[in-house]
């Protein structure tokens, strides 16, 4: 599997760091060549208002998904069939796979463990955010 | 161009609700600093007859009753759901202007027939982008969409209500009380109804000279907005505060002089971060300390001002002058409720000049030490690294004894999924 190395900070870069800032001289050449460091938020976040991180629980989206994750929530994409959600269901965060096939809903989790929900009427449920990234320490 | 007000429903509550579907369906109310009343009811809440600014202590069997959950205010969640909303908003349209934490001004360019499905899909992408339900009102001035919230959320189901074209008319604007315009106080209400003005109908159809004669040009200036010509300018972004002002009562009363100093330390550096994130910089800090007026004791209330010898940002520099407002009116054998700071004769930092006694001082280490701190408490929560003359145990801290999470401004407290 290729390695992709990104050096990234973790600090989102702000203001520059001089309380007055002193106008004189020429421009130096290089400034148009200044490359800011990478910021993680802008790589993971397509819709700030819209995102929400939320901590995993349990192992019921094994293996893809697993206990501790952080997971990043984006509320402004709408869920096609395939997609990890986050679920209310009967008055707690869940997450879980939507599948839809001839005209009804499920969620369905990864791990076989897990029975699916069918999302009928009379099942409390409301569709809380799609998962974009799954964020995990692993050293 | 209309204007449109987005005023977020029952906002403190919903806040709450978003994270946390087991409130759902569940009454919600919030009280306010120290648990004292209740300054926030969802729609269930409000059905079951829990008055606004009840206080708490007053409605403990309904709550008890009705299975009601009581937070105490959570202003670091109230504070980035806010923002949420605004910056959805401005996803919506060209002009966005904050007016409060849970409303905005939306200036929209759309014709008048599409005016109420714009309304409705800004009001569904607020509800899917941050969970927050709000009600939409427009007109053809500011104080018309302001008028126009009264009914969105009294008279209507979904929320919604333009004022404008058909409902811009006699029958409607007949109905609604003087004491519902933006701007009219009670004085001039009850002015005007002596007159024989009750109603926003009579009130557009008054006599010019007459209005700018009881009401001044303020008043006339209302009442063209009352009659679509715009009057109130768009503010963009809010200026800069003029004053800051950090003060919180006490959770239990405080007598010694050395927790009065701790508190007072710990406000100044909750100005000071202020301060530093309008970058401006303040001249003088002015320290006020009271005993509680609706207890049967010795009452005392003062407070003092300490000029600064140069304006500053620094938190080391606020604290010593705090300090030295507060050794001044400090009274031995009171039991004080309260403790403030206000910073004033605030200027941007980047207008200050160094004098001939300042050039002595190093600004740039000075500088770069609070954008550390400043930088860590942002990334980490407020109070992550903070002076030790705020104290560690605080033990004159305030009663938040129903604190939710802070769902969205600390890793430790993220929503957990199963």
């Amino acid at each position: 599997m290729p390695i992709q190395l990104i050096v990234y900070q973790l600090l989102p870069l702000k203001a520059p760091l001089y309380l007055m800032a002193i106008k004189a001289g020429f421009p130096s050449p290089a400034d148009d060549y200044v490359e800011k460091t990478l910021d993680l938020h802008e790589h993971l976040i397509r819709h700030p208002a819209a995102t929400f991180f939320v901590r995993v629980s349990g192992d019921s989206m094994a293996p893809l998904i697993t206990h501790g994750d952080i997971l990043v929530v984006d509320r402004a994409l709408t869920p096609h069939s395939g997609s990890i959600v986050i679920a209310a269901v009967n008055g707690e965060l869940t997450v879980k796979r939507l599948m839809e096939q001839h005209g009804s809903s499920m969620l369905v989790a990864d791990n076989d463990a897990y029975q699916p929900i069918a999302l009928t009427p009379e099942v409390d449920c409301t569709l809380w955010g799609v998962v974009v990234h799954v964020i995990r320490t692993v050293a | 161009m209309w204007y449109a007000l987005v005023d977020c429903n029952n906002f403190y509550a919903s806040c709450e609700k978003v994270c946390n579907p087991a409130l759902w369906k569940r009454p919600v109310v919030v009280l306010s600093n120290n648990d004292g009343n209740v300054i926030a009811r969802c729609a269930l809440a409000k059905a079951l007859g829990i008055a606004m600014g009840a206080p708490f202590h007053q409605c403990k069997e309904i709550i008890a009753r009705h299975n009601v959950a009581v937070f105490s205010s959570n202003y670091a969640l109230y504070g980035d759901m806010s923002r949420r909303v605004m910056e959805t908003l401005a996803t919506c349209a060209p002009y966005v202007e904050v007016y409060s934490i849970d409303e905005a001004f939306l200036l929209c360019d759309i014709p008048l027939a599409e005016a109420t499905d714009y309304a409705l899909q800004v009001k569904r992408r607020v509800m899917q982008w941050t969970g927050i339900p709000v009600s939409i009102s427009m007109g053809a001035t500011k104080t018309l969409a302001k008028l126009a919230n009264h009914i969105a959320k009294k008279r209507t189901e979904n929320g919604v209500f333009i004022l404008a074209g058909d409902s811009y008319c006699q029958s409607l604007l007949e109905t609604i009380d003087i004491a519902e315009i933006w701007g009219i106080g009670s004085r001039y209400a009850r002015m005007l109804r002596q007159h024989d003005i009750c109603n926003v109908w009579q009130l557009i159809h008054a006599d010019d000279s007459f209005i700018k004669k009881t009401m001044t040009v303020v008043g006339l200036r209302t009442v063209y907005e009352l009659r679509g010509i715009p009057c109130i300018q768009w503010e963009d972004a809010p200026p800069p505060k003029k004053a800051i002002v950090s003060s919180r009562s006490f959770g239990s009363p405080v007598t010694e002089h050395a927790q009065l100093k701790e508190a007072a330390a710990h406000y100044s550096a909750i100005a000071a971060s202020k301060l530093r994130r309008q970058q401006g910089a303040t001249g003088a800090v002015t320290v006020f300390v009271s005993t509680n007026p609706f207890k049967d004791e010795p009452q005392y209330s003062s407070s003092a001002t300490v000029v600064l010898d140069m304006h500053s940002a620094y938190t080391p520099d606020i604290i010593a002058a705090a300090h030295t407002a507060l050794c001044s009116i400090y009274r031995q054998g009171y039991r004080y409720k309260k403790v403030g700071i206000m910073l004033t004769d605030i200027v941007p930092s980047q207008e200050l000049s160094p004098t001939l006694f300042t050039c002595m001082i190093n600004y740039e280490k000075r500088y770069r030490l609070m954008q550390a701190l400043d930088s860590v408490n942002r990334q980490h929560g407020r109070g992550t690294v903070y002076f030790a003359s705020e104290g560690v145990v605080r033990p004159w801290s305030m009663r938040r004894r129903y604190l939710s999470p802070r769902y969205t401004t600390h890793w430790d407290e993220i929503p957990i999924v199963t």
